[in-house]
């Protein structure tokens, strides 16, 4: 009886109704693919620099605040159009994640050269905190609305007749799905046609063949991590235009986290991938197999997930493969 | 000029292997144990005892446990939070169950059941190896915590969803619960702590701790050596959770009171961890040390300001404090990557060889 109802009755339901299917499998999709969005951030710095990043949830809540606290800012100092006040604010918060790419280059990792990665990583969760207290001293801790309208951020819904059922769309997923796929386009034309991007794969590869052949060790950090503090932007802004803007949203950075095992630390199809298949599983696992075992099983059922996939590939999926001598 | 061990020969194998060689370590730690035995429970109050001596203590056991698996055997986890979680509620189910047993029993035998629990979820560590693994012990974390909430039979059906401390006494005197005066209860934490410390001294110096050590820094290498990785990590794993699950019963029962589910969440986890890497990692000094600076050092920067006549607003001090303990972690880490500890080793050589500077 357990046994049917673990492995047929969800799948009959999901046979049943269509429409309820298709409407998972699409909140799925854009959970997934907000999720591949943070592990993107993750996987740039990994790749160029070898720091695990745990600060990347902090730097997506951290933009998120930044841009709808200087709006506020700019428009109790008289600035009229909302609009003109959005994206004065969007061009200073891009300003502001720059400055802090150069500065974590300057002041935490130019020091740090050369110590074990686990040191890095410690680094890293120092700047979490950091974050954490400067986004609530600067901007007041309170939940904050993201400024979706005035930055031509669609509402509603589109509601598609399928199978006989409903299945409603979020416009905004369906902007934030296209806007993440620009994104990625964008950034693996970069990677693979300009001068940086070269010199960023480089690094990757190996940190000393690339000082060898002149490239600067430093300027590509600050580089990779404003990119993935750009990354995180956005995914604060499509976050919080579903949601707030609150320290709340740093819980998802955890939730993304399976996504790199999954995935790979160094892959940024994997990334992706791991993105999607996490979110449609979390969401699938919840909807239909959720009430048999009790709710919430989404805060660790995405680690089940990943954990599997690693028992046969511990590398995650498209990771390198990992060779050791002794 | 007084730390210097000119003249102290060791004779036989058994002082060679001395946990502290030096006649003068050895004073000091006796003056040390005497200090917290016979003069902090009677002349400080109740305040130092209850918000700082017993949670310095308890948080210094778990650092240990999790020194012991990361620092030790290399293996980096981030469940910490869970593991402390499962020797709580395990202390809790037991006495609660059995009341007439001692209560000091079934905080070490929630240990054990933490060490269990702990085995289970490092097998993935037979297969992934850094932060692979810290990320699948996150799947613990997560997988414990939502198992604290939603199932009700670990609390006994209680409504508040929550642990509540009984009364348990020893010899008469009120152990646990809110009868406990915090003297006994700081008595007990303390001989546990030391206790313990002094087996995880022993077994860091032995057998094991060389394979652990071995499996650190290289685990292929010490597994052609003919080194059992699933026998040597599962150990660290049981040992490591077993001091964790003695630590989180100590936190339930003689620190807190009282617990929920959250009590046990992954910022636990991280917080230990701070403690070890800050301390240094394979340390037991460290470990204390580590303990020492994270856990006191927000209490004094909630408590400094007002001292120096400076008011300033309790939210805006909460955000400071992060502010301040993440600059200080980055601090820390660049000045000695190695930890508390290496700075403490320093200190010891250059006392050593004083006045001359080598």
């Amino acid at each position: 009886m357990l046994l049917y109802k673990i492995f047929v009755d969800p799948f009959v339901q999901m046979g049943a109704s269509p429409d309820l299917l298709i409407q998972t499998l699409w909140e799925g999709l854009v959970a997934g693919m907000l999720y591949a969005l943070i592990a993107l951030g993750f996987v740039l710095i990994f790749k160029a620099s070898g720091v695990f990043n745990f600060a990347q949830g902090i730097m997506v809540v951290f933009g998120a605040l930044t841009l709808v606290g200087l709006y506020d800012m700019l428009t109790h100092i008289g600035v009229s159009m909302p609009v003109a006040a959005a994206f004065i604010a969007l061009g200073l918060t891009i300003v502001v994640m720059f400055f802090l790419a150069y500065g974590v280059e300057k002041i935490v990792l130019r020091p740090l050269i050369n110590q074990p990665d686990i040191i890095l990583f410690m680094a890293t969760f120092g700047l979490t905190y950091f974050l954490i207290g400067m986004g609530e001293l600067v901007f007041g801790g309170n939940p904050k609305i993201m400024i979706s309208d005035q930055l031509y951020l669609p509402k509603g819904s589109i509601d598609l007749k399928i199978f006989g059922g409903l299945v409603s769309l979020q416009k905004i997923d369906i902007a934030a799905a296209i806007i993440a796929s620009i994104m990625v386009a964008g950034l693996a034309i970069f990677f693979s046609k300009t001068r940086i991007g070269r010199a960023l794969r480089a690094v990757a590869d190996s940190h000393k063949a690339a000082l060898a052949v002149g490239i600067s060790l430093e300027q590509i950090w600050v580089i990779v991590w404003f990119a993935s503090g750009l990354v995180a932007l956005v995914t604060g802004i499509m976050w919080g235009a579903r949601s707030e803007v609150s320290f709340a949203l740093q819980v998802i950075a955890l939730r993304a986290l399976p996504v790199l095992i999954l995935g790979g630390f160094t892959s940024i199809p994997g990334a992706i991938v791991g993105g999607l298949i996490i979110g449609i599983g979390e969401k699938l696992g919840e909807f239909y197999w959720g009430p048999l075992i009790g709710s919430g099983i989404e805060s660790w059922l995405a680690y089940f997930i990943a954990l599997v996939f690693l028992l046969f590939r511990p590398q995650g999926l498209f990771g390198e493969k990992i060779i050791e001598r002794v | 000029m007084l730390y210097r061990e000119a003249g102290q020969f060791k004779t036989s194998y058994a002082s060679d292997q001395a946990v502290f060689p030096i006649l003068q370590d050895r004073i000091g730690v006796i003056v040390i144990l005497l200090i917290v035995f016979f003069v902090i429970p009677y002349f400080s109050n109740e305040f130092i005892l209850q918000a700082v001596m017993i949670p310095f203590l308890i948080y210094a056991l778990a650092a240990i446990g999790l020194n012991l698996l990361t620092g030790y055997t290399g293996l980096l986890s981030l469940g910490t939070g869970a593991f402390m979680g499962v020797g709580a509620y395990a202390c809790y189910k037991l006495s609660t169950l059995y009341p007439d047993v001692h209560i000091l029993v079934w905080i070490v035998a929630s240990g054990f059941v933490a060490a269990a629990i702990g085995v289970f979820f490092g097998l993935p560590s037979l297969r992934i190896k850094g932060f692979y693994l810290a990320i699948a012990t996150l799947a613990a974390q997560f997988f414990l915590q939502w198992c604290f909430v939603r199932i009700p039979w670990l609390v006994n059906y209680n409504v508040s969803n929550a642990i509540e401390v009984p009364t348990r006494t020893l010899g008469g005197i009120a152990v646990t619960g809110p009868n406990a005066s915090p003297q006994t209860r700081y008595l007990i934490v303390l001989s546990i702590v030391v206790v313990m410390t002094w087996l995880a001294s022993n077994l860091v110096r032995g057998r094991i701790g060389r394979m652990w050590m071995a499996v650190r820094d290289m685990d292929i290498a010490a597994e052609l050596m003919g080194i059992r990785l699933l026998t040597t990590k599962l150990l660290a794993f049981a040992v490591s959770s077993f001091y964790c699950g003695v630590a989180g019963a100590m936190m339930v029962f003689l620190w807190y009171g009282g617990a929920e589910a959250d009590t046990f969440n992954i910022n636990q986890s991280f917080f230990v961890l701070f403690m070890v890497i800050i301390g240094g990692l394979g340390s037991l000094l460290g470990s204390y040390l580590g303990a020492a600076l994270i856990f006191i050092l927000p209490i004094l920067l909630r408590f400094v300001p007002p001292q120096i006549g400076l008011t300033i607003h309790s939210a805006t001090v909460e955000h400071l404090t992060f502010v301040i303990v993440g600059a200080l972690i980055i601090f820390f880490l660049i000045v000695e990557p190695h930890g508390l500890a290496r700075l403490w080793q320093i200190a010891k050589q250059k006392l050593r060889v004083w006045p001359y500077p080598y």
